[in-house]
């Protein structure tokens, strides 16, 4: 593994085609390329629209050559998870059912957005059977797998989304995060993911899974190119009941600006336990990387992350009925039985765990008074191995599945701002998340860029690709 | 053996929202049931004033 990147950068990328040193169709094509000669293992490309990237790209290089302005993506290759709607596609969702339905007839928001600011859709990518994963495996289109050893897990449930961008595919995916699936395969595929503020993306014309909790971002394999991402994709959109109304808040430009001043403390308790070593490192670099020293509790973490839990399970639960009346032997059987028990829950107990949740939500925004960032792990280890059931930790037999997303869920519940980073260990990288107050995107990216600048995290290029 | 009374509460909740429940499925659907109800307890036992609030709240 090594961190000298051969994969070529979304910014410059940009920056050649706007001069014309290089044309959109000749970044295209080499993007075509390298899903065709890498795919084959990786398994991230459900669809790969090359059709429509090539007609892109030639009307981005027509505009350009006739002096129009070229956007600050422009040439830019881009896929989607496969939840997000592409004119033309079934949105799968990962899923058998969904295979089913009309092509989509428009594209999602933030596909439109993307391509207004001159990137260009390339395909569509693999996921967890309706976003219900956090392993990147799939019955149905089968596992993603991971770029520095395809024997592993992505990560998920944006696993194709990690993969694509973690091989190099392409520079900048787009993927989802209810409980931690942009966060987990950033953290596994070792690069970087943002989790916007809950309500700050719009998610208009992408398959839903837990309608309070999901959150849209991008992936990319640097702060600086997940912030070119962010800032084309920001904007209210009366589509989506949940988007802010709030402006536009660019965080390019801030990018580079001094933290000297920010106050960075290392999340504690809950997020100190149940972390196996190559955790711990990756957090003790990035915090001697802050200078931070100071620990501070999130309270009642481990009860917020339950809360997120029956939440998840019983409002997925009540988004698929029907289909789970209708059509149970297409759903891969481990979602199926996990929405199935989720329908059995008691609705006291589901307002319960809402109302835990504004009081969470008011506790950890009196923390934020006393600090900016707060820095944790974004999984308990590094990727396991595809199919693996178990892990050991402390003497401990546990299920993977269930405590791969321990540590983001907690967060996510609330709907900070995440920035996961990736510490480019041996053999294999693992992430930390940078978590701040909500709408305070800038902060986490500053401090993101700021550690890469430092050398302690990066995305590295995978051995092999 | 006796009947454990979840797996009475499955078969009778599943009846009630027209849920199919092969025999098959019904450890899986169990064990998740269990992990599921297990949380919810912890959220439950936390003691919250009767003027709480839930998260999502209406706006007219």
């Amino acid at each position: 593994m090594t961190t000298n990147s051969a994969t070529p950068s979304a910014s410059g990328i940009a920056n050649a085609v706007a001069t014309r040193k290089l044309s959109a169709q000749d970044a295209i094509d080499a993007a075509l390329a390298r899903i065709k000669r890498h795919d084959q293992v990786l398994n991230c490309f459900t669809d790969v629209t090359a059709d429509r990237a090539r007609a892109k790209a030639r009307a981005i290089d027509a505009a350009i050559a006739a002096g129009n302005g070229a956007g600050p993506l422009a040439g830019v290759p881009f896929a989607v998870k496969n939840l997000f709607d592409v004119r033309g596609l079934a949105t799968r969702a990962g899923s058998k059912i969904n295979r089913d339905l009309m092509p989509a007839k428009r594209d999602a928001a933030l596909i439109e957005r993307m391509e207004a600011a001159g990137a260009v859709l390339v395909g569509a990518l693999n996921m967890g059977e309706y976003a219900y994963d956090f392993t990147g495996e799939n019955v149905h289109d089968g596992a993603s797998r991971n770029p520095h050893d395809p024997t592993r897990m992505t990560g998920g449930s944006s696993g194709g989304s990690g993969g694509a961008v973690g091989g190099g595919l392409v520079p900048i995916a787009l993927g989802s995060d209810t409980n931690g699936s942009i966060r987990v395969p950033s953290s596994f595929c070792g690069i970087f993911g943002l989790k916007p503020t809950y309500g700050r993306l719009s998610r208009a014309r992408s398959f839903p899974f837990v309608f309070s909790l999901d959150h849209l971002g991008p992936f990319a394999r640097s702060a600086g190119d997940l912030a070119l991402a962010y800032d084309a994709m920001q904007g209210s959109d009366s589509d989506d009941a949940a988007c802010t109304a709030r402006p536009i808040e660019p965080v390019t430009p801030s990018l580079s600006q001094d933290i000297g001043n920010l106050r960075i403390a290392i999340a504690g308790g809950y997020f100190q336990k149940n972390v196996f070593p190559e955790a711990v490192e990756a957090v003790a670099r990035v915090a001697k990387a802050l200078g931070a020293a100071r620990i501070v509790e999130i309270p009642e973490a481990a009860r917020a992350r339950a809360a997120a839990y029956v939440i998840t399970t019983t409002e997925g639960a009540s988004l698929h009925l029907d289909r789970l009346r209708k059509r149970p032997n297409d759903f891969d059987p481990a979602v199926r039985d996990r929405l199935l028990a989720g329908a059995m829950i008691p609705a006291p107990l589901v307002d319960r765990a809402q109302k835990f949740r504004r009081w969470y939500r008011a506790q950890v925004l009196e923390l934020f008074r006393t600090v900016d960032v707060i820095i944790a792990p974004a999984t308990p280890c590094v990727a396991p191995k595809l199919g693996q059931v178990n892990f050991v930790l402390d003497g401990v037999e546990m299920p993977v599945r269930a405590n791969i997303g321990i540590h983001t869920q907690p967060i996510s519940f609330i709907g900070l701002p995440v920035v996961a980073v990736p510490v480019p260990l041996e053999p294999m990288p693992i992430g930390v998340q940078i978590i701040a107050a909500p709408w305070r995107e800038d902060i986490a990216l500053r401090v993101a860029h700021a550690l890469e600048r430092s050398g302690v995290v990066a995305a590295p290029q995978p051995r092999g690709l | 053996m006796a009947v454990d009374p979840l797996d009475d509460y499955i078969d009778a909740s599943s009846k009630a929202l027209a849920l199919p429940v092969e025999e098959a499925w019904k450890p899986a659907v169990r064990a998740n049931l269990e992990v599921s109800l297990k949380l919810a307890r912890l959220v439950d036992e936390f003691a919250l004033p009767d003027e709480a609030e839930p998260a999502s709240v209406y706006t007219a």
